[in-house]
């Protein structure tokens, strides 16, 4: 699963609020498709996206079938320390994607 | 039906046969004027056009990325032979369909890297419209973005370019209407809910909404040919060579976009 990530500023000051980018590669298959022999396509969504912040979680989204293929996430946290983005989700065959994106905080 | 609504049809008719049958001049003559011309992304809504321009959103970046990891993988990789595709693979799709020397074949894009593949990498072969196939073809041609579409028409490919030029030109399927009905007479009119384009193909693979995926011209020929129920030829067909010649010499002086961003 590819999966790209962006931070707005990239080196924000302490305190400064930074919105945090995401867009994942993936089906989002709805479940309501069929293929081309005419047999139901499985469902499968990414049903769970978490994003921790030096360990604590900052962001947590349920997703589910009406939400469009390869979604963008786009939240915002406030820039407390330097150290680790970590983006982890699940889909409903239980494949999962980690990433981790590193920030610099300025003084 | 008044008699100048009879006149302007007739006119039309006439214009339209005659640059199908390729009368006048020996040197083809454009349909659309060159400062006309209009890539697809000015006939999108403006949310559409914001997702492509912003490289970060464009979800076609999606597959450049994984392009250019997939150019380096492997002990033959295209990066063995090729080097650096920043470098040398500019303005190589803004070259394509072209004919390739050894078999003296219409080749676009996506056949030469399936032929590379199979012939000189040894890797086993790539489909049509496979997320590796595209992903290669995205990050290829994104080397090229912001260069002019340039084809050659010349030599033996000059028969491909009247061949995709009849194809453009002749009435098909239940709906009984040639491309240049919608893309060289009436573009930028609504047809249902949509604005019909000019038809260029400078932005592909594109990032489709309705596909929720990215996709090959040859895709958006398929769905084109089936939106007048006419016969979906099937991918690799000829024909959809010719035409893709055809609609890049239309297109020439037109800049790349890759990866764009269609509804």
């Amino acid at each position: 699963m590819t999966a790209r990530i962006q931070i707005i500023p990239p080196r924000p000051r302490r305190g400064e609020i930074v919105e945090v980018r995401v867009l994942i590669q993936h089906d989002m298959e709805t479940g309501y498709r069929r293929d081309q022999e005419g047999r139901e396509i499985r469902r499968n969504c990414i049903k769970l996206f978490i994003c921790r912040y030096n360990g604590v979680e900052v962001f947590r989204a349920d997703l589910s079938s009406g939400i469009s293929a390869n979604p963008l996430l786009q939240f915002h946290t406030v820039a407390a320390a330097s150290g680790e983005l970590e983006f982890w989700w699940i889909d409903d065959e239980s494949a999962q994607g980690l990433e981790r994106a590193s920030i610099a905080v300025s003084e | 039906m008044s008699a100048r609504t009879v006149v302007r049809r007739l006119a039309l008719a006439l214009a339209i046969l005659l640059a199908g049958s390729g009368v006048g001049a020996a040197e083809p003559e454009r349909g659309i004027a060159l400062q006309d011309l209009r890539s697809g992304i000015a006939f999108v809504k403006p949310e559409v056009r914001a997702m492509q321009q912003d490289d970060f959103s464009n979800p076609g970046m999606l597959w450049v990325e994984k392009g250019a990891k997939l150019w380096s993988a492997g002990a033959r990789s295209c990066a063995s032979c090729h080097a650096e595709a920043e470098k040398i693979m500019q303005g190589v799709a803004a070259r394509y369909p072209a004919i390739e020397r050894a078999s003296g074949r219409l080749f676009d894009l996506g056949d030469r890297i399936m032929h590379c593949r199979s012939e000189r990498q040894g890797g086993p072969a790539l489909r049509h419209e496979s997320d590796e196939l595209l992903a290669l073809t995205a990050y290829v041609s994104h080397q090229s973005r912001g260069m002019p579409i340039g084809v050659s028409i010349e030599g033996p490919a000059r028969a491909h370019f009247e061949a995709g030029r009849d194809f453009f030109f002749r009435r098909i399927g239940q709906v009984n209407i040639a491309c240049a009905h919608c893309h060289d007479a009436n573009w930028g009119k609504i047809l249902f809910a949509e604005t019909i384009s000019q038809g260029h193909p400078n932005a592909f693979p594109i990032y489709r909404t309705e596909w929720q995926t990215a996709g090959s011209l040859e895709r958006r020929l398929r769905a084109c040919l089936s939106g007048i129920r006419a016969e979906m030829l099937p991918y690799g067909a000829p024909e959809y060579r010719d035409l893709e010649l055809f609609l890049a010499w239309r297109a020439q002086g037109l800049l790349m976009e890759t990866p764009g961003v269609r509804r």
